[in-house]
């Protein structure tokens, strides 16, 4: 596989590899700069112009501090952990059940079914329908209200679907003669064959939920005790409404801190999912390759 | 067991049979012979069904409002009929002119802009010989894709204030003062692209990487015998080979091309650059939850799903006419 280094593909291969140095560059910069900004001495954060590429003054840790006493913050936190944990065991068993129901070719009318839940891609009631929904059922201010909607997606459906149906039917077979029921097949015999399709539903379901604002901006109009993490990010980084206790508290009405406090609250709240990302995204690869080549 | 039991006792029984080709009037008797079968599945099946009646369908009902004049006391059926006056008034009323600009134009330079750079990137990416550098670039690319949106739009909202780090770097390179870049009317719509573009160039290459890798690599010496460079190679192989890949997902982008999404700009407007930033999503959940007019706010809401189902309709059939590969 030697190229001849013609002039033209050596020029090519340097512009290539600064253009990916700088892709990579520029995807980085944005949360090092926070990061370090929010260790940094708070006044010299505020009037440093320009990027902040190491630790400005005196490292200062009190920001942390003060999130760390922000309730409401850690509300948001475990509000979300347990609506990842609830989405992961609805979304998981449906899924596992629809991919199971559309994949078996013995059941006659699966491809009108997959027909009729496909076509729900195409159109929608819109927002206020929907709402609508959701109040006549008495969802609304309710964990349920973000957990139910987004249960069953057709992407996730079709993905499971597709790997199910790779699985030979001799085994399903073999596992009814001695006496399973479908149930026991679908869990014990037919999804521990499909656990990687399966781990990629539940990547996405992890990283959507974790992600999410809107259900939340819309579906729990006043039971703000609900909220998932990202709504109390909003209100911290983007309306500026919240009341953490800053170190500097009576001293001005507007906090040296709050910058730092913005910095470092991104910080805490993206830093776990940036962890765990780097371990997890071949099956993301995998996900949005088989749904691209699927669909 | 009990299920093995009556279906070995059933087959005794009736040996029924599908009739196929049977048209609807065999769709009863057909279906009353799966159930009878599968009776497991169907139980699944009506709870999978469950969901998207009530989540998916149940809501198209609500589209009636759009016709009405609601009143939450009356409800959708009780309430009173006006035809097409909804739609009237927005049409004739005083923000139509601007949430159309704003939506087409957000939403063509977004495909224009974004749907061509995780092509490029990808086909830069394709061109590294070194599987280490390029694992590393690759991996770093998808990072800001796991950054949620109102986290990224905190990021965007801080970078670019007065004194922000892009718009200090702004009135360094065009001299002047920085400004809050957000309420500059020329400077929201490349802020929005751009961050998008930030958020999605490497995640959206994924597929067309993984299009690349199954190329035939046969081809590309082929073409080197027969004494074809790297940029003829590119155009008579790369490109032709992932090109199914490419049209698919721009089938996709066009379907959503005008049903741009609202979480996003949610985060980043405000009264003050609603002149470029407010689009007919942000509108209706603006009417619809923050000024109760339902039947306005379902009115527009489906003004823009009609737009774009045709949009992607019409995608998909230009398509198909000229490559011969579609969705649907």
């Amino acid at each position: 596989m030697e190229y001849k280094r013609t002039p033209s593909r050596v020029l090519f291969l340097v512009l290539a590899y600064s253009f990916l140095v700088f892709v990579a560059i520029a995807c980085l910069v944005p949360l090092w700069h926070v990061l370090m900004g929010s260790v940094s001495d708070p006044a010299e954060l505020n009037t440093t112009r320009g990027l902040i590429l190491w630790i400005k003054g005196k490292m200062d840790v009190n920001a942390y501090r003060a999130i760390a006493g922000y309730k409401r913050l850690w509300m948001g936190y475990r509000n979300t952990i347990l609506y990842i944990l609830a989405q992961c065991v609805i979304t998981g068993v449906l899924t596992i059940m629809a991919g199971y129901v559309f994949s078996r070719k013995r059941f006659y009318y699966r491809n009108g079914f997959i027909m009729i839940i496909t076509f729900s891609m195409l159109i929608n009631g819109g927002m206020i329908p929907t709402y609508m929904v959701m109040r006549s059922l008495h969802l609304l201010d309710t964990p349920f209200a973000l957990l139910l909607p987004s249960a069953l997606s057709v992407f996730n459906i079709l993905l499971m679907r597709t790997s199910m149906e790779g699985i030979s039917d001799a085994l399903e077979d073999a596992a009814r003669i001695d006496g399973a029921g479908e149930f026991v097949i679908m869990f014990k015999i037919i999804l521990p064959l499909c656990k990687a399709t399966f781990a990629v539903v539940m990547l996405f379901t992890v990283v959507g939920k974790w992600n999410e604002y809107m259900p939340a901006l819309l579906y729990l109009p006043t039971k703000s005790e609900l909220y998932p993490l990202q709504m109390i990010l909003r209100d911290i980084l983007i309306s500026g409404t919240n009341n953490i206790s800053t170190p500097d508290a009576a001293s001005n009405s507007v906090s040296l801190y709050q910058k730092s406090i913005e910095y470092a609250t991104i910080i805490v709240s993206t830093l776990p999912i940036l962890c765990i990302y780097p371990f997890v995204q071949k099956y993301f690869v995998t996900g949005v390759t088989i749904g691209a080549v699927k669909s | 067991m009990k299920d093995k039991g009556s279906q070995s006792g059933k087959a005794v029984r009736k040996p029924g049979k599908y009739i196929e080709n049977g048209g609807l009037r065999a769709v009863p008797h057909n279906l009353l012979l799966d159930i009878r079968r599968n009776k497991v599945i169907y139980l699944c099946l009506a709870i999978i069904m469950s969901f998207f009646l009530v989540f998916n369908y149940a809501p198209m009902f609500g589209i009636l409002m759009a016709f009405e004049k609601y009143s939450p006391a009356k409800g959708i059926l009780g309430s009173k009929w006006v035809g097409l006056e909804n739609f009237r008034t927005f049409f004739q009323g005083p923000f139509v002119g601007r949430l159309i600009r704003n939506t087409v134009a957000i939403g063509v330079l977004d495909l224009v802009v974004n749907f061509p750079a995780p092509i490029i990137f990808a086909l830069i990416l394709n061109e590294i010989r070194s599987k280490k550098f390029k694992k590393t670039v690759q991996t770093i690319s998808y990072m800001p894709y796991f950054i949620s949106a109102v986290v990224v739009c905190g990021l965007v909202k801080n970078f670019t204030q007065a004194g922000g780090v892009i718009s200090e770097a702004l009135a360094f390179l065009y001299g002047g003062k920085s400004v809050n870049l957000l309420n500059q009317t020329n400077a929201f719509w490349p802020i929005y692209i751009l961050q998008n573009t930030w958020q999605g160039l490497g995640y959206g290459s994924i597929v067309y990487l993984a299009a690349l890798s199954g190329v035939d690599q046969e081809l590309y010496e082929a073409a080197r015998c027969d004494g074809a460079g790297k940029w003829k190679q590119m155009i008579h192989i790369t490109l032709p080979g992932i090109l199914p890949t490419i049209i698919l997902m721009l089938i996709m982008r066009m379907g959503a091309v005008f049903s741009v999404g609202a979480d996003k700009l949610l985060l980043l407007y405000s009264p003050a650059n609603y002149e470029v930033a407010d689009v007919i999503n942000t509108y209706v959940y603006r009417m619809g939850l923050q000024q109760y007019d339902y039947g306005l706010s379902t009115a527009v809401g489906l003004f823009n799903s009609i737009i774009g189902m045709t949009m992607l309709i019409c995608a998909n059939k230009i398509c198909k006419k000229a490559t011969g590969t579609s969705m649907f």
